[in-house]
């Protein structure tokens, strides 16, 4: 049984469809990329997930519990853990502090919340910045503090929204190292929506890809790229039947 | 206390040493205008202290806080002078029913989603009304006030805090330095890392697990049982209290200035802030009287050139400056 089961999820904002009747499901232990053009329902999808959306259809359970109609903060202890596409740091707060808030939701106890939080921030290469206040990172800093924060709440899936978004190559080969490692020992399973192939290719085991609200491929990285129904998606022209 | 001193430098501990002998000592030295200068100073210390837990710590703007001191002189006062119960006991009665009407005000606007510019409004006017509504309840006095008996002036009555100005000058001291333990506390506990998310961004602090409405209500239930406690206090030291005083607009104001003077969200800037601007006001009375000048408003006047100066050069408050310069600033490793 995969770890998140997603059936017939849909949503719409004023008769526009976002999410239509979207079905796939992520085994454990493994990356999972959504992509799809802008507009594609990717983020809505996320919302949905992670219960800051109810969705109008369908159901989302995760590890064998039903998420229906929790939100979002009740989502975050089911076990979903989320970044958002456009960063939302606690500014005024130290680095550490930042991901302190999302170490505490496993523990009440500050001290052994803010030793997890150190070794989440040595992991994304923010050690050094603990510090600091979060207003003055830069925007890759701050795309990394938000996935510190989203894992130092202990997550059975972690869903990545285009944190590789602005990062310069290295930095982005610095991420996809990251995860892989995360994955690789300690066998977190990762939803990430991302628009930069790169990053994708080099993480995903599958790729579903998401037109119109609806799901039109999914597979496989190096087949799903070659679906010439997904190369029309992106490069326009009609889908060869 | 080593708990919640020990990561402070030793040139802060020093000076918050010095500090506290001075405060503790200045009953014995200072006149009688100078102790009433000071009740007064401590008074809005304490008052601001817990409006800063829900405005600085929780990011929800009050501007109804007279509602809660009001609350807590009357539940007391009426307490003491229709049932003969004692301000020991009215204290903890009046905080938990000004608790409950905090997180009455709270539940209501968190529910439904009011937030912002409305909440502010919503407190005002939960403030208001209760003022207009105690003005008809004669059993309280009505508009014209509930009066507590005075007893020879000068007897020291613990038990019924009947005494002067020195009693209440270490019982102000004391709730002044206690919430400042008790916030400290708070501030480096779960739910002080909680609030202070919930301020910052309330998405973002959402998606890590924190359930918004529940820790909203409840800094609104622990700021509104702090604040009238200072209403107890004031019930017993002025022996008089209207619902004009108790529970208007002005009260509110003057509740918020000290901890935005100071310093909003500090642990130190709300006694700042009061001592600073209690000092000042006074100063300047004390100056138009020397000079022959009457000068009705003078004290609002100053307030609102205060606070346009605070605001346009120092948009943190006073505090977190003086602090930097002062080195008392805590280093993280």
């Amino acid at each position: 049984m995969a770890l998140l089961e997603v059936t017939g999820l849909s949503k719409s904002f004023r008769g526009l469809k976002a999410v239509d009747r979207a079905s796939f499901s992520v085994e454990a232990g493994t990356i999972v990329a959504l992509i799809g053009p802008n507009g594609a329902g990717k983020t809505t999808c996320f919302n949905l997930i992670a219960g800051a959306l109810p969705p109008d259809a369908g159901t989302i359970v995760l590890d064998g519990r039903s998420l229906d109609g929790l939100s979002a903060d009740k989502a975050c202890h089911a076990g979903i853990g989320r970044t958002f596409q456009v960063v939302k740091p606690f500014a005024q707060l130290s680095v550490l502090d930042n991901v302190t808030v999302g170490a505490l939701r496993v523990t009440a106890d500050v001290g052994k919340a803010q030793r997890a939080a150190r070794r989440v921030l040595e992991l994304l290469h923010l050690d050094h910045k603990a510090a600091h206040p979060a207003q003055i990172l830069t925007l890759p800093e701050r795309k990394r503090l938000e996935v510190a924060r989203a894992l130092a709440t202990g997550p059975k899936l972690l869903l990545l929204d285009e944190v590789m978004a602005g990062l310069r190559p290295t930095e982005i080969d610095e991420m996809v190292g990251v995860f892989r490692t995360l994955n690789r020992e300690t066998g977190l399973t990762i939803l990430l929506v991302e628009h930069v192939m790169r990053a994708v290719m080099a993480l995903a085991h599958r790729i579903i890809v998401l037109h119109h609200g609806e799901i039109i491929a999914e597979g496989a990285p190096e087949a799903v790229v070659r679906d010439p129904a997904v190369l029309a998606c992106y490069l326009g022209g009609a889908p060869a039947a | 206390m080593n708990r919640l001193f020990g990561a402070l430098p030793a040139r802060a501990r020093a000076a918050l040493l010095v500090v506290f002998v001075l405060l503790l000592a200045a009953p014995w030295i200072a006149g009688p205008y100078l102790l009433s200068v000071l009740v007064l100073a401590l008074y809005y210390a304490y008052v601001g202290q817990a409006w800063n837990v829900m405005m600085g710590f929780a990011g929800q703007l009050s501007l109804g806080h007279a509602l809660y001191v009001g609350l807590g002189a009357y539940v007391s006062a009426a307490l003491y002078v229709h049932g003969g119960i004692g301000p020991w006991l009215g204290a903890p009665i009046a905080a938990a029913v000004a608790a409950l009407a905090g997180a009455a005000i709270g539940f209501l606007a968190f529910r439904f989603g009011i937030g912002g510019v409305y909440f502010a409004l919503l407190t005002i006017a939960f403030a208001e009304f209760t003022r207009i509504g105690f003005e008809h309840i004669d059993w309280l006095g009505g508009a014209g006030g509930l009066f507590l008996p005075v007893v020879e002036r000068g007897r020291l009555d613990i038990v019924d805090l009947r005494g002067g100005p020195r009693l209440f000058y270490y019982l102000l001291l004391a709730l002044a330095v206690g919430s400042l333990l008790l916030c400290r506390t708070l501030r480096t506990s779960r739910i002080g890392f909680y609030w202070l998310a919930i301020r910052e961004d309330p998405d973002a602090a959402r998606a890590l697990g924190i359930d918004l409405f529940k820790y909203r209500v409840l800094a609104a239930a622990i700021s509104a049982a702090m604040a009238s406690v200072a209403g107890v206090v004031a019930a017993f030291y002025y022996n008089s209290l209207t619902p004009a005083d108790s529970f208007g607009a002005a009260k509110s104001i003057e509740i918020i200035l000290g901890p935005l003077v100071g310093g909003l969200g500090t642990l130190i800037g709300p006694i700042l802030g009061a001592f600073v601007l209690t000092g000042l006001s006074e100063g300047l009375r004390a100056l138009l009287d020397a000079t022959g000048h009457q000068m009705p408003g003078a004290t609002q006047l100053f307030y609102g050139i205060v606070l346009l100066l605070v605001i346009k050069y120092l948009p943190n408050g006073i505090w977190p400056g003086l602090a930097r310069r002062l080195g008392l600033v805590e280093r993280e490793r």
